[in-house]
């Protein structure tokens, strides 16, 4: 099996490590307020609901080039959360209702646009679904004479971006996360970290599916935020184990996807889905070993208490 | 357009193809209605969502079992089969994050999601590499296609549609607990983790044969959209289901007729539009919670409070000129200027004008001279009840709730419009004023004129 790794190209295999490891961090910054404020399935209907805004810049600009659909995709995603909130504020749907209606609303609109536009286009969907992590190497720029694949340097200015916000908002997301209603009374505009959050995670998630595709960027934005969840009761602690669990995701799924299907003799897979996977197992270490949480060390502990309450007795 | 005869066709369901997609998908949005409320009222929406991704890796691993066994991987009963029990896993998997870990709902559904559809996704990786021709309509599985619906399919979609309604009419009652107040239902000794259970094994149902038929955001939106539909119609359980298969079945049906009339549009997203479409409308006018029919009675409630602020003001300044002119305890009809009225309470000119001209319409005031109201039989009536309501629970809370006479005021502007007669029987009964049954108690507040420069005495605040 790792035979499979003894193959390892530095400059092919690692660029692919390190967008993974990029995309990974740049999503873990939001996503750790997504899971705090209970949104984890915002990152999963704003990368979907993209598809009408590709579509429709697509359409206008006629080119597929990055900076109109990004901006089309982005202003798309906004608008999400903006109808999200709308519905679930007029109509008092349940959030989780309101995303769906609204994302797949939005999805449906994003097929017919491209349905229409067929002849002209050949948007690909499965781009969007999958991405394509081990063939941003090959589209480089260059930055102060080095090849530097384009992916990287987005998703890099992406995560520093994130990086700035974070730490420049910090005390307005910390309290309209735990508590919007304090956070109001002290001056801070929950509404607007609200919508400034959805914004920023839907210039991550499009930046993301480039690399690793619409449903994967899921996996990024919640699954190491939750798992540094459960290891820890601080948010700055949250926030520094998410971006180390996002980057160990990566550099497990991109491992994995050479050495696992090489153990039954196979080439290698998608490195997208390894990671989503790797990102899943360190989930579950994390809920199974966790020092407070963790449902060993809650055995334990109960363990522990029922015998002291025993010998009390 | 198509012409007329084309058209005709298929709306009239002649053609086999047509009728087979129109009525399968009505079928599944029909079932896919009555789950999917089940399933908003659990509050767990977006299950259909995660389930639906799930089934991935599920098709995936039934493609090469059944390749290692010999049998065709791409049957559709091995495939669905395989979707089904992934698709069970998922929701295991969700049920488990909820009870072992403190991750909340939605990141169990984000979690579950991303990580099985990745690991379907590395499947499929490793599956186009094993003899590639017969895997490669496997992607393609994911999005459906409904156009090619075969006549397989439709019965597929038929029993499975039936299956779930049947099994939702025996459960009908667990299901309503379960929804409603799951904790009480344990409290009665209800197995509600087994129920949970079945209830997603119910939507894995409906996922597993309507990914094959709409494709996987469409079926998420069928499970969700009409029921969210008709929460806006009822409050009642069985009436939003009904309305709910009623509006699955109905956008279905639209869907894929519109989609068979134009060229290039996709059947699958052009039943989700028409579901949109029925949930925009439904929640513009629907009965129960509609924006509309909302809007309308709060306006109405906000009127009849805002008439009934002018008659109290009105009678209050009478009561004033009364004492001052010391005609004795009854008020007279006597003329009130407007600038009298606008002081009283803290309202603008302009909508006191409005509240004025509304209630001149209704035949509560009349115009007098240069300016100035005056109450009309109806409206003393209504202006005698209103400030007795007023002033009754203006005297409950001083003697009872002990509170000092100037701070029940506000409180008793709000109440006054809603008190019940039997509200008032029982605080008449408890103030013992019932010698003076028709009678208006005397403010408990010191009658002065209001000022042109100091705030009226009255509250400021709007109900």
């Amino acid at each position: 099996m790792w035979h499979a790794l003894a193959g390892w190209d530095a400059y092919l295999d690692g660029w692919i490590v390190v967008v993974g490891m990029l995309c990974a961090m740049a999503c873990a910054l939001p996503g750790c307020f997504l899971v705090l404020r209970r949104m984890s399935m915002m990152g999963d209907a704003i990368s979907h609901a993209v598809l009408p805004g590709l579509a429709v810049a697509f359409i206008v600009s006629g080119k597929l080039t990055s900076a109109p659909m990004f901006i089309g995709a982005v202003v798309a995603g906004v608008l999400t959360a903006l109808f999200t909130e709308w519905v679930r504020g007029y109509g008092k749907v349940d959030e989780g209702a309101s995303m769906g209606v609204v994302f797949t609303g939005l999805f449906a609109l994003g097929l017919v646009f491209i349905a229409q536009a067929a002849d002209q286009v050949h948007l690909d969907a499965n781009c969007v679904l999958y991405g394509a992590i081990e063939f941003t190497p090959l589209d480089t720029v260059s930055l102060a004479g080095q090849a530097v694949p384009r992916v990287a340097l987005t998703l890099a200015s992406i995560l520093l971006l994130n990086l700035v916000f974070v730490v420049l908002f910090y005390k307005e997301l910390k309290i309209s996360s735990f508590d919007p209603a304090l956070a109001t009374t002290m001056g801070v505009n929950a509404r607007a970290m609200h919508y400034l959050l959805m914004t920023l995670t839907a210039v991550t998630a499009v930046a993301s599916f480039e690399a690793v595709g619409s449903i994967l960027v899921v996996a990024l934005l919640i699954a190491p935020p939750a798992a540094a969840y459960l290891l820890t009761d601080r948010l700055p602690v949250m926030l520094g184990l998410s971006l180390v669990i996002g980057a160990s995701a990566a550099v497990l799924g991109h491992a994995g996807a050479l050495a696992l299907p090489a153990a039954f003799g196979y080439g290698s897979t998608s490195t997208a889905g390894m990671i989503a996977v790797a990102a899943g197992v360190l989930l579950i270490l994390a809920a199974l070993f966790g020092p407070r949480h963790g449902v060993i060390s809650s055995i334990v502990h109960r363990r522990r208490t029922r015998s002291s309450v025993n010998a009390g007795s | 357009m198509p012409a007329f005869d084309t058209a005709l066709r298929v709306l009239t369901l002649q053609d086999y193809n047509t009728r087979l997609v129109v009525l399968a998908a009505a079928l599944l949005g029909l079932a896919a209605g009555v789950i999917g409320t089940f399933m908003l009222l659990r509050k767990r929406a977006l299950l259909g969502d995660a389930l639906s991704h799930a089934t991935l890796p599920g098709v995936g691993l039934a493609f090469v079992l059944a390749n290692l066994v010999g049998v065709a991987g791409k049957s559709l009963p091995v495939l669905l089969t395989g979707a089904a029990v992934t698709g069970v896993l998922g929701a295991g998997a969700i049920l488990m994050i909820r009870r072992y870990t403190r991750l909340k709902e939605d990141a169990a559904l984000g979690i579950t999601l991303s990580v099985f559809f990745g690991a379907g996704v590395a499947l499929l990786g490793v599956i186009q590499q094993m003899g590639a021709s017969s895997a490669a309509g496997l992607e393609t599985y994911i999005y459906g296609s409904t156009a090619s619906m075969t006549a397989i399919d439709a019965w597929f979609i038929a029993g499975a549609a039936g299956l779930v309604v049947i099994a939702c009419a025996i459960l009908f009652k667990e299901f309503r607990l379960l929804c409603f107040d799951a904790g009480f239902a344990q409290g009665q000794g209800w197995p509600v983790g087994v129920l949970d259970v079945v209830l997603a094994g119910l939507v894995v149902t409906i996922v597993v044969v309507g990914l094959q038929a709409v494709g996987v955001i469409l079926i998420i939106a069928m499970l969700i959209v009409p029921a969210a539909a008709a929460r806006f119609w009822s409050d009642r359980l069985a009436p939003i289901i009904c309305v709910a298969a009623l509006i699955g079945a109905f956008s279905a049906a639209v869907g894929a007729m519109v989609s068979a009339l134009f060229p290039r549009l996709p059947s699958g997203a052009m039943i989700v539009l028409a579901a949109l479409i029925m949930f925009s409308l439904s929640m513009l006018c629907g009965a129960a919670r509609g924006v509309a029919p909302h809007w309308l009675r709060h306006r109405r409630l906000n009127r009849r409070m805002d008439t009934q602020h002018l008659l109290r003001a009105m009678y209050e300044a009478q009561e004033l000129y009364a004492t001052r002119d010391s005609f004795g305890a009854t008020p007279l009809a006597c003329n009130i200027e407007f600038d009298d009225l606008l002081r009283r309470r803290s309202w603008a000119p302009s909508s006191l004008r409005r509240i004025v001209r509304r209630a001149e319409r209704s035949g509560l005031v009349r115009p007098a001279e240069s300016d100035c109201w005056v109450l009309t039989a109806l409206g003393r009536i209504h202006a005698v009840r209103v400030v007795r309501n007023h002033r009754l629970w203006e005297v409950y809370l001083i003697t009872y709730a002990d509170l000092a006479p100037s701070h029940v005021d506000r409180d008793a502007d709000r109440i006054e419009h809603v008190l019940s007669p039997e509200m008032i029987a029982e605080l008449e009964s408890l103030l013992e004023r019932d010698d003076q049954h028709l009678a208006v108690p005397a403010s408990p507040h010191e009658i002065q004129a209001p000022s042109t420069d100091t705030v009226a005495p009255m509250s400021r605040t709007r109900a």
